[in-house]
């Protein structure tokens, strides 16, 4: 490659790219007989929830493997902003939202050019450091002042998500953090720096085993959804079609379930 | 100069007034201002003596101690956040010590504003009041000492008043680092209305749900900064000059 880059540039510059994804076409070969045909070509830009950063790389990977000339680029960020920026004219292919607010945002404009389908579920957990310092146990901790706990600001999804919980169980929470989004709130509970935290359970499976998860029934009031679509602007329609299907098909639904996420209208 | 012309624009002037008297506002306000001067002047006491050090003495290091004083301003504020838990958080190793033993928990409270503020904006003092130390003529200084001045009475006596703009300088460039500070606060002290939310966390947050109550907030604190630092500005031209004492 390293070689070759240089050469085909002297020989004809508009040929790097292709000259490039002639490498490797006898390793993909064997891939490319997938169901998509390994046809696909160009750029697919995914937008997506960044709770889903870990699962749509893998997919995406996968994607790319089947499709040798294909290019995968992801933007993974909260889904909020997200929405803003293709509401602002950011060229997306696809967005996975992790909530509906935010893809009625997007279908407000008018910006979908598929109906969006719910691929998974996530619900609440209650994150605490494996050593569990503060003896938490259930979701009514969440009222004890003396524990320092965080939950997101109701201003994002997963605090949207505490709020309706709290106010099913009945508990006026004594927060000591309002997080920003529900990644800050994981990283103070990984440091021990709070006693439990409010998160989903997606993330708690990524935290690895500096966090210990606490399941609650309360959770069931506040099921989080995430929707996907295509999008007017897609500039690879076949490939976001491609992408959906993955992420829909039973490879892409384990792997969501390996992560912590669960499968819709279970 | 265009960014800001985009806020201008954006800006749901109709409603203003209701945006502007919710009274998180006025708490999220107060509490920029008040941790902002606060790591100020913590900057002051402590970041002076450290850029007269650096400028003047000849300790072995110091270029190593200028490097460190300078991290703060190439490290993502979200960084340093997490590095301030390391050593201020009940798990970090002062931190933890503060915790067990006094039953001291720096986090979450408006102290880790001030501290987090501290730490990304001095820097800017420092270097500043560095570069005045360094364009200042020594010769004064050492006049001073031939007359029998100690070196207290000459830093206060003529050090200080050679270098007063530079510290001026700095002073307003590290409360307006400090007011605008985002990345190492929300992750040190989190967000509370009232302890730890300040602007800038206010605005961000308002960002998620209410965009037009963002674009109000953000005019806010660019007003009051602006405001502030109009009006020094002419204090220290009017005083130019004075001794400084």
């Amino acid at each position: 490659m390293r070689l070759r880059v240089p050469l085909a540039l002297a020989a004809a510059g508009l040929l790097t790219l292709t000259a490039c994804g002639s490498d490797e076409p006898t390793e993909a070969a064997a891939a490319g007989t997938s169901a998509d045909g390994g046809g696909l070509t160009g750029t697919l830009t995914v937008f997506a929830a960044a709770s889903l950063t870990d699962v749509f790389t893998d997919l995406g990977d996968q994607l790319m493997a089947d499709n040798p000339d294909l290019t995968v680029t992801f933007n993974f960020a909260g889904s909020s902003a997200l929405a803003t920026q293709i509401t602002q004219g950011a060229p997306a292919d696809v967005f996975a939202s992790a909530n509906q607010t935010q893809m009625t945002v997007v279908t407000d404009a008018g910006l979908n050019s598929d109906e969006p389908t719910v691929f998974t579920e996530n619900v609440l957990e209650i994150a605490v450091p494996a050593d569990n310092p503060g003896d938490v146990t259930g979701l009514a901790d969440f009222a004890d002042a003396d524990l320092t706990l965080a939950i997101c600001a109701p201003d994002v999804p997963c605090g949207a998500a505490a709020e309706q919980v709290f106010e099913a169980a009945g508990i006026t929470a004594q927060p000591d953090t309002l997080e920003e989004d529900v990644r800050a709130a994981l990283t103070k509970v990984e440091l021990g720096e709070v006693d439990a935290a409010l998160v989903y359970a997606s993330d708690v499976q990524s935290a690895g085993s500096g966090v210990q998860g606490i399941e609650f029934p309360e959770a069931e009031d506040a099921v989080n959804e995430y929707p996907i679509t295509t999008l007017t602007a897609a500039t690879n329609p076949d490939a976001a079609q491609a992408f959906l299907d993955l992420v829909e098909s039973d490879a892409g639904q384990q792997a969501l379930t390996d992560a912590g996420f669960r499968s819709p209208s279970s | 100069m265009l960014p800001l012309l985009g806020l201008l624009i954006r800006a749901p002037w109709s409603d203003l007034w209701p945006q502007l008297t919710e009274p998180q506002v006025g708490q999220a306000l107060r509490l920029s201002l008040v941790s902002a001067t606060l790591a100020t002047l913590v900057s002051l006491v402590l970041g002076v003596p450290i850029a007269w050090v650096l400028a003047r003495s000849t300790i072995p290091g110091r270029s190593v101690l200028r490097a460190l004083v300078t991290v703060p301003l190439v490290l993502p504020p979200v960084v340093g956040g997490v590095a301030l838990f390391l050593v201020l958080g009940r798990q970090g190793i002062i931190g933890r010590v503060l915790h067990e033993q006094f039953d001291v928990t720096i986090p979450f409270t408006t102290t880790a504003v001030v501290i987090a503020e501290t730490f990304v904006a001095m820097p800017f003092l420092v270097i500043s009041v560095e570069g005045a130390l360094r364009a200042a003529d020594a010769r004064f200084e050492d006049a001073a000492a031939t007359l029998g001045a100690d070196r207290w009475t000459t830093f206060r006596r003529v050090t200080l008043p050679l270098v007063a703009p530079g510290v001026a300088a700095g002073a307003v460039l590290c409360w307006a680092r400090a007011l605008g500070e985002f990345g190492a606060t929300i992750t040190f002290a989190g967000n509370f209305p009232g302890t730890t939310q300040t602007m800038p966390l206010a605005v961000y947050l308002a960002l998620q749900s209410n965009p037009e109550g963002a674009i109000v907030l953000s005019l806010v604190l660019l007003f009051v900064s602006l405001a502030t630092l109009l009006l020094l500005r002419d204090r220290w031209l009017g005083r130019s000059g004075s001794p400084v004492t």
